[in-house]
Formats: structure tokens, sequence, C-alpha cells
């Protein structure tokens, strides 16, 4: 909460939660304000990838808001609310003004909780926003009525009592909660308005510099598109490469901080040795993994395999497949090239025979190469991943001797 | 891609185009106009529903994202009245949950934009034949979705769980076997290759709201 009024207004957040503990002092000013921003100021919500929040911006798409539940920000809501009526009372009662005009007041106070959360969330947006019919005209009834009975405690007051300046003051503050309930949803609506168009603005900077770079990135590729026109595999690399950033910055997952996962590690193989050799690569992906050193070895035997597909089978696609499961993790690199005979390499040739199946051999995984003449090739890349289960200690003994090392 | 074997029959196809980019459009018709009848074009929901109640399609090639709701707004609306038309799904996007949104809603496939024109036709045969289409992508999203639900599923109900042969059939799609390449390798005939393919698509459009609510949900935790 803190945080985000901190990032509203642009100073540091530590003021913020300080402002709010001074003015707690102050008979719970501070928490009356905090409780107050938390009913009203809307959350900030999470951006989906630009491509996405977009299209369903536009209603290409159904708003993920409407398909999912509502959250238990409600409760929070509804909370906030409760504490916000005792915080109140304790303020009408800790400043020692006249006491009778408690219960007044927490009548009012409970009159305009029940009102304003008698329905659901879903169902209080809409009618909030509602600012014709019969909804609003219940509301105006409503609030009109509280502001009645302000005004009947105040001429209560005003003829038991002299009028005091306190008592005329109360009196007014509840007149102004029932005022509130008539001019709410405009309030709200403002409110929300307001912070929308401030976030819109912070980020429009943000989305002109990516736009900008979209655009620089685009023209480029279709310059080279122009000068390479007549040569058909070139034109195609560079739409594919372009198509692939676009794509990845439109419907993208969020990249992670933490580096590579061994999906996006594939993905990012892929990428290269698609722009070298001028081969589309599909990588299509179940399951993810973190990278740890045998992983990684996965990875690189992965990456061994498509660029051999790539350089020697002339296939005019290369299909890779990521599947990891409880007990392993696989990678089919696959193509339909001229294929070869596995038999019938040399020992001495040991490109595959080092590079992929010693390579997996050495983190405990496998490595199958299926080709013959005219059949294409398939490399299929095992690693269990049981060794969560198994003790460290042996693992780490049989790894002896694994090339790559820094295993945390 | 093989070419169809019934020219003939495939003239006879009616194709309706779905898709809010005109020039998208022009590139398929002029990919597809000499190998299939285009009936119409539509470029958001309220078109193509028109589109579908008054000619009728055989195939509608139907884009995941469209102005009014999406493709799957456009099934929920024609696909239970007209069920002699048959939906296939051509995007760009490859968000996941998109893409299972119109295949549940009632697509019998889903392909790239970027398929040949040749692989497109082959697709569409398919799809009118009553076959399912679907390409590696769409497999690995399957496998992912299916997988992800896998253990609530052993608590729900059976019927949403793939069998050990759907899943294998799954799998060597999602490497990027064809329907051929995967009856040779798993000893069946392709019809029966079709008809795992199909069954697993009437799972995934019967599966329960709620495991695939919260597969989608996992995936954005990711």
């Amino acid at each position: 909460m803190a945080q985000g009024l901190a990032d509203h207004l642009g100073v540091p957040v530590l003021w913020v939660r300080l402002a709010f503990v001074v003015g707690t002092l102050f008979q719970l000013a501070g928490v009356l304000a905090y409780v107050a921003f938390w009913v009203f100021v809307p959350l900030g919500s999470a951006d989906g990838s630009p491509g996405l929040a977009s299209a369903t911006r536009r209603g290409l798409r159904l708003d993920e808001d409407e398909a999912t539940p509502p959250s238990n920000r409600m409760t929070l809501q509804t909370t906030a609310l409760v504490v916000l009526g005792v915080g109140v009372a304790w303020f009408v009662l800790g400043s020692d003004r006249v006491s009778s005009l408690v219960f007044p007041a927490v009548l009012a106070i409970a009159g305009f909780a029940l009102i304003w959360r008698q329905a659901d969330d879903r169902l209080l947006r809409r009618w909030v926003r509602v600012t014709s019919g019969w909804a609003a005209v219940l509301r105006m009834a409503a609030g009109a009525l509280l502001v009645l009975i302000a005004y009947g405690v105040f001429v209560a007051q005003l003829g038991g009592g002299l009028g005091s300046a306190a008592q005329l003051l109360a009196a007014l503050v509840v007149a102004v909660a029932g005022a509130g309930l008539l001019l709410g949803p405009w309030i709200v609506r403002l409110v929300s308005d307001l912070a929308a168009e401030r976030r819109e603005r912070v980020r429009s900077q943000e989305r002109a510099d990516v736009a900008a770079h979209l655009h620089d990135s685009v023209l480029q590729t279709l310059a080279l598109l122009q000068k390479n026109a007549n040569d058909p595999a070139q034109v195609a690399t560079l739409a594919r490469r372009q198509e692939r950033e676009l794509r990845d910055w439109l419907y993208g997952e969020p990249a992670d901080d933490d580096g590579s996962t061994l999906r996006t590690g594939l993905v990012a193989d892929a990428a290269e040795i698609e722009t070298t050799y001028r081969v589309p690569i599909e990588v299509v992906g179940v399951g993810d993994l973190d990278p740890d050193v045998d992983v990684e070895a996965l990875r690189a035997a992965a990456r061994e395999a498509m660029t051999n597909a790539a350089k020697h089978s002339g296939a005019d696609r290369i299909d890779v497949y990521v599947e990891v499961g409880s007990a392993a993790a696989e990678v089919f690199v696959r193509d339909r090239g001229v294929g070869f005979d596995p038999s019938a390499i040399p020992e001495d040739r040991l490109g595959i025979r080092r590079s992929l199946v010693a390579r997996m051999h050495r983190h405990g995984g496998t490595a199958v190469v299926r080709s013959g003449p005219g059949e294409g090739t398939e490399v299929r890349l095992a690693l269990p991943l049981v060794r969560d289960k198994a003790p460290n200690g042996a693992h780490e003994a049989a790894r002896n001797g694994a090339d790559g090392g820094g295993d945390a | 891609m093989s070419t169809p074997t019934q020219t003939g029959s495939l003239r006879d196809l009616g194709v309706l185009l779905v898709d809010d980019h005109a020039m998208f459009r022009t590139g398929v018709r002029a990919e597809l106009g000499s190998t299939v009848r285009i009936v119409a074009e539509a470029g958001d929901v309220d078109e193509a529903v028109r589109a579908v109640e008054s000619y009728r399609p055989d195939v509608v090639l139907l884009d995941v994202h469209l102005p009014g709701g999406g493709g799957a707004e456009v099934l929920r609306r024609v696909a239970t009245r007209y069920p002699d038309t048959k939906f296939l799904a051509l995007s760009v996007s490859d968000a996941a949950e998109d893409v299972i949104g119109v295949i549940r809603a009632g697509a019998r496939g889903y392909v790239t934009k970027n398929i040949t024109g040749d692989e497109l036709v082959d697709a569409i045969r398919r799809v009118a034949g009553g076959d399912a289409v679907f390409s590696p992508r769409l497999a690995g999203f399957v496998l992912d979705a299916f997988a992800g639900t896998i253990e609530v599923a052993q608590v729900d109900s059976d019927l949403d769980r793939l069998t050990e042969r759907e899943r294998e059939v799954m799998r060597l799609i999602a490497r990027g076997y064809a329907y051929k390449e995967v009856a040779k390798e798993l000893f069946i005939s392709v019809k029966t290759v079709e008809t795992h393919v199909s069954s697993v698509l009437r799972k995934l459009q019967l599966s329960s709201r709620h495991e695939l609510t919260r597969w989608a949900n996992d995936r954005r935790l990711i």
C-alpha cells in the first residue's frame, strides 16, 4: 500500500510509511488515511505481455479479469471498511466530543457499510458505476436518508442543549458522510480514472521507447528484405527472425530475472542456429526446468544435435521437442533430411559419439541416434530427474570428471 | 505434403475466411483460391457469425484473435447450431490459453499462419473430413494442459485423462511426426492415429472447466 502510494507520488516509500505513523499519533488519522487509501485506490494490476494486453483492450480476446473469479481483494476491502468504521467511531469517541453523537455516527457508518458492501464485488462495481436507473435512485434515497438522520440528530441536539460548535461539527461530519454516499460513485470513478491515467502516463514513456525500438527493428528487416529480394533463402531467414523477435515480444512469457530455463535456453540456441544455417527450427516444449550442470549438459547436447541437423541433413525444417516430466527430461531433435547409417560411421569420427552420447553418459543420461539413409534423423536425449531423491554425495561422486563445473 | 487426391471434391468445399487483417485474407485467397472455393470473408465476430449463417461454409478458417471477443466467441455463437460447419483455428499468437480456448470452444485444429499453402490445403481437407489437425505446437500445448491436470484428475475423473496410447500419439506429433509417420512408428493405421487424435480433441473439449482454469492459472504463475 505504502509502496503503491510512494510510486504514485514519486517519493521514497519510507516517507509515506513515516507519514502514516506520524499521522496515527493524531487521533488515528494515519490509520484512517491508510485504510481509506486501501479502500479507494485501485490495486496496481500486473502487466501481461503487451500483445495480449492490447488484444484484450481491443476486444480480440476475452478479458481475464472477467474470466477469473474475484480475488480475495474483496474480503480485504470489507475488512478495511469495518476497520474504517471502527476507526471513525474511535475518532468520535476519543475526540471527547459530545458522546450522544456516537450512536448516530455508528448508525450512519453501519448504513454506509451495509449499502456499499451488500453486493459482491462484481455487482458492486457495476452498481457503483450506474449513475442512472433504479439502482441510482435507491442509492440516492439511502444517502438522502442518512443525511436526513444526521440533520434530525443535529436539530435534536440543537433543541436539547445549546448548539455548541462541537455538536455542529459532529453533525456536519455525519451529513458529509451522507453526501459522500450521494457523490460516492462519482468520487470513486474519479479516483480510479485518475489512478489509471497516471499509470498510463508512467507507462507511455516506456511504451514509446519500445515502439521506437520495434519500428527500428521491423524497418531494418524490411530494408534488408528489399536488398536481398533475389535471395529467397536469405529473405525467408530474415522474415523468420523478425517474426520470432516480434512474437517473443508480443506474446512471449515474461523472461525470468534469474537467467534462462532449459526451454528458453533451447529456444535461444535454436534461433542462433537458425540464423547461422538458415533452416527453420521449431521448438515445442512441455514443462520446464531450471538449469544446473546436468541440465546445461542436456542443453549443450541438444544444441549439438540441432547444429548437426542444420549443417548436414539438408532438411527444410527441424523439429525440436522438449518434455520435462517427473522422471526425466527429454529432448528430441528431428529432421527429415538425407539421414545416414549410424553403424557406418567410423570410430574416429567422434562428432556424435563424444559430444552427444559420451556427454549425456557423463551426466547420467542417454543419447540415442536413429537414422537411416533417406529417412532423416532423430536424436533422443534423456536425462533422468530422480537425482533430487538420491543422496547428493553419491551423485557427485558418480559425476566425477564431468565437463563444466560450478555446481552450487 | 502430399497433394490432395480428390481435387474434384476439394473444389466443392466452401471455405469462409475469418481474419481481421485484410492483407492476410488476400494472401490466403491468392494461395487457396484455385484449390478450394472461398465463399466469403469476414473481419470480426459479428460478420463471421452472419457469414456462417448465410453461406453455411464447410470449413471456416478462424483467426484466434478477432474484434468482438476472438475466435472462441464465434464458435460459442454458431458451432452448436451448424454442426456441419468445421472450424480450423489459424493464428500467429502462441498464447497457449487462447489456442486451447478456441479448441475447447469447438475448433477441429490449430495451425500457425506461416504454414505453407499445401499444408493448409491438406489441413482444410482433413478438417472437412471430420478429422482433427494437430500441429506440433498444439500437441505440445495439449500435453502441457493435461500434464498440468493429471494430479488433479486422479482425484476427479478418469474421463479427463489421456490414455497411454493417446499420449504417445501426442508426443510423436509434438516431435514433428506426420500422421503417417506416427502410424508407422506405432505399428497402427493412419485411421487409428486419426481416431486417437479426435479422441484427444473430444477430451479436451469435455474436460472440466475447473481443471483447465487451474492449468491456466498455474501457467501464469510460472
